[in-house]
């Protein structure tokens, strides 16, 4: 509320016009930030500053504003989604900076990911990924009761660690081979521990890598950067799942 | 006009499987020669279009996300209803049906809500195979929780994230279905135009929101799954994108809007913080299992802090009103409730907008760790908004809007008066009556995704010929043209105020008198105030950038232009309605005690608007409502 001391803050935004344009940095200061104001809302409040001077705006993605729909995406400080521990970009709060800070915004940067303009790119790469192999092929009807299978708490549990997954695609910006094991991993892990997803494992996980290589994704080389940069904390033993999926896949 | 649901006759208890037998089929030879349009990819739209393409029609998908993963279903938290009646607790597809009327406030269609109720356990077992992890018991078993304006425990759930968990089993089906060729996805693209030929459905018009390009689509038939409009108070618990478009162009084409005035307020969300604030963030009614709601008893008590007040000066208001349901009072009684105390002075925190949601005697009871396992996310959540530690100070809540029972009317086969045109999930009327019971939305996105829809629009393709995908009708050329032109005349005001002021400004005023209490004279204020809002958006509104690019401020000028229009007969609607029920609250109409008073002589119908232009009265038609399963009755959770 207005009791509170307001922040100047210092941006230094990439901007890009389009995937052809070379893009560069633009410095921009904005007045006026709470700590109550989350970090997109403070996003906002640059971009009502801009629109009302006659400037292009800063595209960012954005939708629930909840942490949820994986659709928000930005690199601040280095850190995809801020670096806060298990936070979007559109839960992080200003309370986390202080007043004078400069504060450096980037998109997701990855092969994969081409940008469409500022910090917005195009992720169909991960749907792609999905798209090879992540759902079990059971028809709409025809499936059993949903008790006669049988599913102890700790393999349920182990299966939603797994599926917290948002899609946001900040393991490919942490990473610095742009590696969407941590991704693909989640849904092959998930997958491979139900016994719903047993019987289609194998071809799942052959397909899953596969897909992720033909989208130019990289490899993993053990920095673990994804899980830092997760903001639902998805353990990098998911990408050993995968990778023992994989190995047994081979037989 | 008098509305026809077309809903089937005799025993309710057959009355589904009846109709089934007796829709007309595709064969699967023939299924392929037909095309549907699917705009919207949440649950309803997600799980129609996979259902669809399995069955083997061809199936164009739309969503204005970069993914149908990301569609705002993903945000509900904590459950979804069936009546599987695991627990033992008595529960039966007969009293899921029953709550829901109920809970609906009577104001719902009996043959479509027992529909719901039937199919919810095959909705459970499909999500099951598919790889939903729902929560179980250490025996392998499903468990379930407990929500509003239920006494049994049918609502299953994955920790607080099972709308994400549901969307991403209807996501894997949907993918499978792109994969094998069946559906076509079309990622951000937004509907702005449905294209009527010879008064039937046969397109939409898209804006490709990364080229910018008009894009037309035809097909045999156009599905909207394209969710609420809650955004029209600006902030609500909806994602930013959720907007009314796609309805609205639906209506401005021919379609009826029906009970538009019937909202839902959730009682649990964190309260507003300041002006600058973008949206309200929903604490899942799922907390009510364990959390009780309460604020001082004392005026004087409300600026302490909570633990400063002693347990006989609270005031657990929903548990003295409410005995029986206690703190899972439905959302409309729950939200009125909590906005009865603050009125009353006391409410705490900033501005005296909030109730207390206390966790101390359920972490007393279970233990802090058990808390954590089952809302651990929804604290964190909280923590990182508030900068509070729920384990330690209880929540502070106030009501939020969230979602809306009203939507395009349709018939018990999911068709609007619109031949060809079918609505499906929160965009339709159909089966929330004037309130929504928690963990019923997905169960209705699903249902109508999966069950309903697959069988009801083949109902009506066997008896239309396969007409293709060509574009070259005029009636095609005509909807670019228009979509152009409007696009430049939204980017050609060039005012002073933003987009955002606009829409800020309109929320306000849907908030302060078509909010939670709704007056004739709040209304007719609305009702003047909207026009001239409206007007001065047109000469006034400043849309920078061009229409052949990426351009989120274009996108959001069109949203708030439709809701500019929307929102006049959204109070229009609750004008009409003299009368108290569900979400609808008129101050003129309650009892001694503050309940809402219904009026069954002169308001049992759906109110189905038709579009007469912009700045004319629109016709109001209606779909008397019959009950002949449930005893029309006060609703009473006391």
């Amino acid at each position: 509320m207005s009791d509170h001391k307001t922040m100047t803050i210092n941006l230094v935004v990439w901007r890009q016009k389009n995937a052809n344009d070379p893009g560069k940095y633009e410095n921009y200061t904005v007045k006026g930030i709470t700590e109550h104001h989350s970090f997109l809302e403070m996003m906002d409040v640059l971009n009502e500053d801009l629109i009302k001077s006659g400037k292009d705006p800063v595209a960012f993605d954005h939708d629930c504003r909840e942490g949820i729909c994986g659709m928000c995406s930005q690199v601040i400080n280095g850190m995809p989604h801020g670096g806060q521990e298990r936070t979007t970009v559109c839960q992080l709060h200003m309370r986390k900076f202080h007043d004078g800070d400069t504060i450096y915004i980037d998109p997701w940067r990855a092969k994969a990911f081409p940008i469409v303009k500022d910090l917005v790119v195009d992720r169909e790469a991960l749907d792609k990924i999905i798209q090879a192999g992540g759902y079990t092929s059971c028809h709409t009807g025809g499936v059993p009761d949903g008790n006669a299978i049988l599913i102890a708490k700790p393999v349920a549990d182990e299966a939603m660690d797994a599926a917290e997954c948002i899609g946001c695609g900040a393991c490919v910006a942490g990473c610095p081979n742009s590696a969407a094991m941590l991704f693909t991993g989640a849904k092959v892990s998930q997958l491979a521990v139900l016994p719903q997803g047993k019987t289609e494992a194998k071809q799942r996980v052959k397909n899953m890598v596969n897909a992720m290589k033909e989208c130019g994704f990289g490899n993993c080389t053990n920095h673990y950067e994804c899980q830092v940069s997760c903001p639902k904390g998805i353990n990098v033993k998911f990408i050993a799942r995968m990778n023992r999926e994989y190995l047994k896949a081979q037989f | 006009m008098i509305l026809d649901g077309k809903c089937p006759t005799g025993p309710i208890q057959q009355s589904w499987d009846k109709h089934c037998f007796d829709l007309k089929l595709v064969s699967p030879a023939n299924k392929r020669k037909y095309n549907i349009i699917m705009v919207g990819t949440g649950l309803a739209g997600g799980a129609a279009a996979a259902s669809l393409g399995e069955l083997g029609y061809n199936v164009m998908a739309f969503c204005y996300q970069d993914s149908p993963r990301r569609a705002h279903s993903i945000a509900a938290q904590g459950g979804i209803n069936a009546a599987k009646a695991y627990p033992n607790d008595g529960d039966s597809i007969y009293r899921l049906f029953y709550d829901t009327i109920k809970g609906g406030d009577f104001r719902a269609r009996e043959a479509d809500v027992w529909r719901l109720a039937q199919v919810s356990n095959n909705i459970i077992d499909q999500c099951v195979a598919q790889g939903v992890p729902f929560a179980r018991d250490y025996a392998g078993y499903l468990d379930n929780r407990s929500f509003g304006g239920a006494q049994v425990s049918r609502t299953f759930y994955a920790r607080g994230q099972t709308g994400q968990q549901l969307l991403l089993g209807a996501y894997s089906a949907l993918s499978r279905q792109i994969k094998a060729g069946t559906v076509k996805m079309y990622n951000r693209r937004e509907m702005l135009d449905l294209v009527v030929v010879d008064g039937v459905a046969r397109g939409i018009t898209v804006r490709n929101l990364v080229t910018g390009e008009i894009e037309c689509y035809a097909a045999d038939a156009v599905c909207l799954a394209t969710g609420g409009y809650v955004n029209v108070f600006y902030l609500s618990t909806n994602a930013m994108g959720c907007s009314v478009t796609a309805q609205w162009v639906a209506h401005k084409k021919g379609a009826y809007f029906a009970n538009p005035c019937y909202t839902q307020i959730h009682p649990t969300c964190i309260p507003q913080a300041g002006d600058y604030q973008s949206k309200l963030t929903l604490m899942s009614e799922s907390l009510r299992n364990d959390g009780r709601c309460w604020v001082p008893k004392k005026k004087e008590d409300c600026g302490k802090h909570p633990s400063e007040i002693a347990e006989d000066d609270r005031d657990y208001y929903l548990e003295r009103k409410y005995p029986s349901f206690g703190n899972l009072a439905p959302r409309d009684i729950a939200s009125r409730a909590a906005k009865e105390q603050c009125d009353d002075g006391r409410g705490v925190g900033p501005g005296g907008r909030g109730v207390y949601l206390d966790f101390s005697s359920a972490i007393n009871r279970v233990g802090e760790h058990t808390i954590k396992e089952r809302y651990g996310n929804l604290f964190e959540m909280y923590e990182k908004i508030t900068d509070e530690n729920a384990y330690k100070r209880p929540m502070r809540m106030y009501p939020a809007p969230h979602y809306s029972m009203g939507g395009l009317w349709v018939d018990y086969n999911l068709m609007s008066n619109i031949p060809g045109l079918f609505v499906l999930g929160e965009a339709n009327f159909s089966v929330h009556g004037a309130n929504r019971l928690g963990a019923s939305a997905l169960m209705q996105g699903l249902a109508d995704g999966y069950f309903v829809i697959p069988y009801t629009i083949g109902g009506y393709l066997a008896g239309v010929k396969p007409s293709g995908t060509s574009t070259d009708a005029a009636e095609f050329k005509k909807s670019v043209e228009d979509v152009n032109a409007y696009t430049n005349k939204l980017l050609n005001v060039n005012g002073k105020k933003t987009v955002t002021e606009f829409m800020r400004e309109l929320g306000g005023l849907m908030w302060e008198n078509c909010g939670m209490a709704r007056s004739d004279a709040s209304l007719k204020e609305n009702l003047k105030k909207i026009p001239a809002l409206r007007e001065e958006f047109w000469q006034n509104v400043k849309v920078t950038g061009t229409g052949a690019e990426f351009n989120q401020q274009l996108e959001n000028a069109g949203r708030t232009a439709d809701f500019l229009e929307f929102a006049e007969l959204m109070c229009r609607d609750a004008l009409h309605r003299e009368e108290s029920c569900g979400g609808h609250f008129r101050t003129e109409h309650q009892y001694d005690d503050g309940e809402a008073k219904r009026d069954d002589a002169n308001f049992c119908y759906a109110g189905a608007w038709e579009f007469k232009g912009i700045n004319n009265e629109p016709e109001l038609h209606k779909e008397p409502l019959k009950f002949e399963n449930v005893h029309l009755a006060v609703r009473s959770y006391k």
